[in-house]
């Protein structure tokens, strides 16, 4: 049985990994992307209409902060349940 | 007792779903039922003041049932704000006057570039989640300042986080009570400073009574009809054109359109391109081609700036310390950037569709073939057209005759419009009956209502928990009546050097009235305080300091300050450089000391701070002592202005502090560096010092240590326990 300060350390190196993961995401699609916008609004998405680099950054990315939000709400509560750091549910 | 109230609210928690539902429901009806008055010819002012005093009524209701006279229901809604309905709550609180009627407007104006606010103020919800939000509620806090005292030993560190927050909030609430003004006004065509005085009212009804928690159960409602006031005119409009009522998806097409007909125009010789050779106002910047109102730099600085700034202010991370658990904090991030989401991924498609609007029916055509649309906000002097106020379609030619070779067919150059049009214009365009207008006034109402309420709250709770209880109060009886004397004697002074400016309502008058004012006030609140437990104290004066706060608000709102509303933007940059690296580093960092973070916030605030006011109101000392240049046009990387032309005329270097209309104002700065971007130079500056400093420092103690720890882990009793009762 690990102590509570190994438990800890553990935790917060999966928090921090988890943080770190995000962070990127984050980036990558509030940033990166967009520095591509020339090239991306060569394409045209079929159907709708709209060039893909004016898309991502009126929708595209936002969907992705969305989506990750809960998925990120997602994996840091299995992380506390996992080492016995979650809240009870009442 | 305990345990009566507390099945009594279980009820009510239990019941939520069914009460908004109810309320959505009646709000639809209350919807159809001025539909029906207006079928029968009852007129279009009576149904505009229906809509705004019906929808101010119930937040009033709503705001006096939930009065609360518990300590920690006022502060933070007795923590019991269930996930969904506090990422409505949060929706509302964060959507501003801005979000709902300049937004779309500037996206109009800038296409693609505009988009980075779009972004900005979505992508910063996952900053909050990820590295502060969640934790802050752990801590346990009833404000931000809390979190900074306690992390950073003591009331230095508090002190500085009262003047950050004062500093980026005061100005936000200022611009949101304008913008109650302007919307009442316009669409009531009340008189504005008495708009504006109306809105503080609705204002005060939801906050004073029941703080935190009856702001709270408001901003829900508020939420529900910003949200369909917002969606309802462009579904309709998209149904119309396209067959289909999802109008974030039609908009695609609505932009290839555009497209094409920027093109006709630029051939057809009725549009200049902007191109590197000649880029000025009056050239047509295509909609969906980047950076050409801002260099790579300023929109990826606009982005990030927005986004940290979302995650460093105090209006918003308070909303996640009513939550019942860390998780629920993180769950409601989540549901509130949903909620957000809903208004932001429409806002373009609104501009897309007016501009579609404005490119085919009135750029190109005859001027005798006008829209009569136009004139109705022409009168209003926020469309121009050949220069002049488009109030009627005789203007419109008379001014146009003027302009020499003139075609006789409008063209792109002899037309600008207000950005605030773009939303409240959509309903006529669409050609809907009058109670969709109102509608959408009542959306913007609810936009603006919705963020002062959590600002004021923010702010009024600074001063009466931060400064009053945790600085003040355990002074001893004579020091504290001099603290208290000397406060009072400055804002005494304050208000007499404020209202030597005439107010445009009551004239010079006002001083009197507002003392006047003052004094009821004392006579009212003082024999509840001689008969107040210590509790009961601590509510007055947060209720009477709200009460100040707000009349200070609509007072500064009332006299149109140009700049203020400006200076909203800013209020992001100076969060982000004053609280973003304390906070985090706080939290991610056990070795940042007390030193390095009071040395971190002064330092980063402090050029922040420096960098906007040189370059708006001392731009020849930035000039002259600071190296500072001009900032470069986007397109051709000119100068924006001619320096040393403007130095050597003496009508602009004794300017000081410069007017807006200066040309140098806002225009200078370093590196080509829009200064609403400040954050970038002052956050990088705030770690950076707070690191160098914390290291050269005393590591924190064992127990702020095990501190942290606890914060990291959500189970267990919050760090910070208030007595409440």
């Amino acid at each position: 049985m690990p102590t509570e300060q190994e438990r800890e350390e553990a935790h917060w190196r999966k928090t921090t990994n988890l943080m770190l993961t995000h962070l990127g995401i984050w980036f990558f699609f509030g940033y990166i992307v967009h520095m591509f916008v020339n090239v991306l609004n060569k394409v045209t998405i079929p159907i709708l209409g709209f060039p893909l680099g004016f898309y991502m950054a009126a929708q595209g990315a936002l969907i992705v902060f969305v989506v990750q939000l809960f998925l990120f709400a997602k994996q840091q509560n299995k992380i506390d349940r996992e080492f016995g750091f979650a809240e009870d549910e009442e | 007792m305990a345990t009566q109230t507390s099945s009594a609210s279980d009820a009510f928690y239990k019941q939520l779903g069914r009460m908004y539902g109810t309320y959505t429901g009646g709000f639809i009806g209350f919807v159809v039922f001025l539909a029906l008055l207006e079928y029968l010819g009852v007129p279009n002012r009576i149904l505009g003041y229906l809509f705004v005093f019906f929808t101010l009524a119930v937040y009033a209701i709503i705001g006096i049932a939930t009065r609360t006279a518990q300590v920690s229901e006022y502060y933070v809604a007795g923590r019991r704000v269930p996930a969904f309905y506090n990422g409505m709550a949060t929706g509302a609180d964060w959507m501003s006057a801005a979000s709902f009627v300049a937004m779309a407007g500037s996206l109009f104006l800038q296409g693609y570039d505009g988009l980075a606010w779009v972004l900005g103020w979505t992508g910063g919800f996952v900053l909050v989640s990820i590295l502060v939000g969640p934790y802050l509620r752990k801590f346990g806090a009833y404000t931000v300042p809390d979190f900074l005292s306690f992390r950073y030993g003591g009331n230095f560190a508090r002190f500085l986080g009262v003047i950050v927050l004062v500093c980026c909030s005061f100005t936000y609430v200022t611009a949101q009570v304008y913008g109650t003004g302007i919307i009442a006004s316009r669409f009531l065509g009340m008189n504005f400073e008495l708009a504006v005085f109306a809105g503080l009212i609705g204002i005060l009804a939801c906050a004073m009574l029941g703080g935190m928690r009856a702001v709270t159960w408001t901003q829900i409602a508020q939420y529900i009809v910003l949200i369909v006031a917002y969606l309802v005119p462009i579904i309709i409009l998209s149904t119309q054109h396209y067959g289909i009522p999802i109008p974030e998806l039609t908009y695609g097409r609505a932009i290839a359109d555009i497209t094409a007909r920027e093109q006709e125009l630029i051939k057809s010789g009725l549009a200049v391109l902007c191109t590197a050779a000649d880029c000025g106002p009056t050239t047509l910047k295509p909609h969906i081609q980047p950076f050409m109102n801002y260099t790579p730099l300023n929109f990826f600085g606009i982005i990030f700036c927005m986004m940290v700034g979302t995650a460093s202010l105090p209006h918003i991370l308070m909303r996640y310390f009513t939550t019942p658990s860390v998780k629920q904090a993180r769950d409601s991030v989540a549901w509130s950037l949903l909620f957000i989401f809903l208004l932001y991924f429409s806002a373009p498609a609104y501009a897309a569709f007016s501009k579609l609007e404005v490119y085919t029916n009135i750029i190109g055509r005859d001027l005798s073939a006008l829209r009569p649309w136009l004139f109705t906000w022409g009168e209003l002097g926020l469309i121009k057209i050949c220069g002049a106020d488009a109030v009627s379609l005789d203007a419109a030619i008379a001014a146009c005759k003027k302009i020499a070779n003139h075609p006789g067919v409008l063209r792109f150059q002899d037309f600008s419009i207000n950005t605030d049009v773009i939303v409240l214009s959509t309903p006529e365009i669409a050609g809907l009956p009058y109670v969709i207008s109102g509608l959408v006034a009542a959306g913007g109402l609810a936009a603006a209502l919705s963020t002062a309420d959590g600002l004021l709250l923010a702010i009024a709770n600074a001063l009466s928990h931060d400064v009053y209880y945790k600085m003040i109060q355990p002074l001893e009886d004579k020091k504290r009546t001099i603290v208290i004397s000397a406060i009072v004697a400055v804002v005494v002074a304050g208000l007499f050097w404020f209202t030597a400016v005439p107010s445009p309502l009551y004239g010079i008058q006002w001083r009197w009235l507002l003392l006047g004012g003052l004094a009821v006030l004392a006579a009212v609140v003082y024999p509840f305080w001689g008969k107040a437990n210590d509790v009961a104290k601590r509510l007055i004066l947060a209720r009477v300091l709200l009460l100040l706060v707000a009349v200070a608000a609509a007072s500064l709102a009332s006299t149109r300050p140009s700049d203020i509303l400006a200076m909203v933007g800013w209020a992001f940059s100076l969060a982000m450089a004053g609280n973003f690296p304390a906070l985090t580093l706080g939290i991610w960092w056990k070795r940042a000391t007390t030193t390095g973070a009071i040395c971190g916030i002064i330092a980063g605030w402090g050029i922040c701070l420096f960098y906007l006011v040189t370059s708006r109101y001392f731009p020849q000392a930035g000039v002259t002592y600071f190296g500072m240049s001009s900032l470069l046009n986007p397109e051709t990387g000119q100068a924006l202005v001619d320096i040393s032309k403007i130095m050597a005329d003496p009508k602009w270097l004794a300017d000081v502090p410069a007017s807006a209309t200066n040309p140098m104002a806002n225009r200078v700065g370093w590196f080509d560096l829009n200064n609403i971007n400040c954050g970038l130079l002052g956050m990088p500056l705030g770690f950076l010092v707070m690191i160098v400093v914390s290291l050269m420092t005393k590591a924190p103690s064992k127990e702020m240590m095990a501190f942290i720890d606890e914060i990291r882990k959500p189970r267990g009793r919050t760090v910070l326990e208030e007595k409440t009762s």
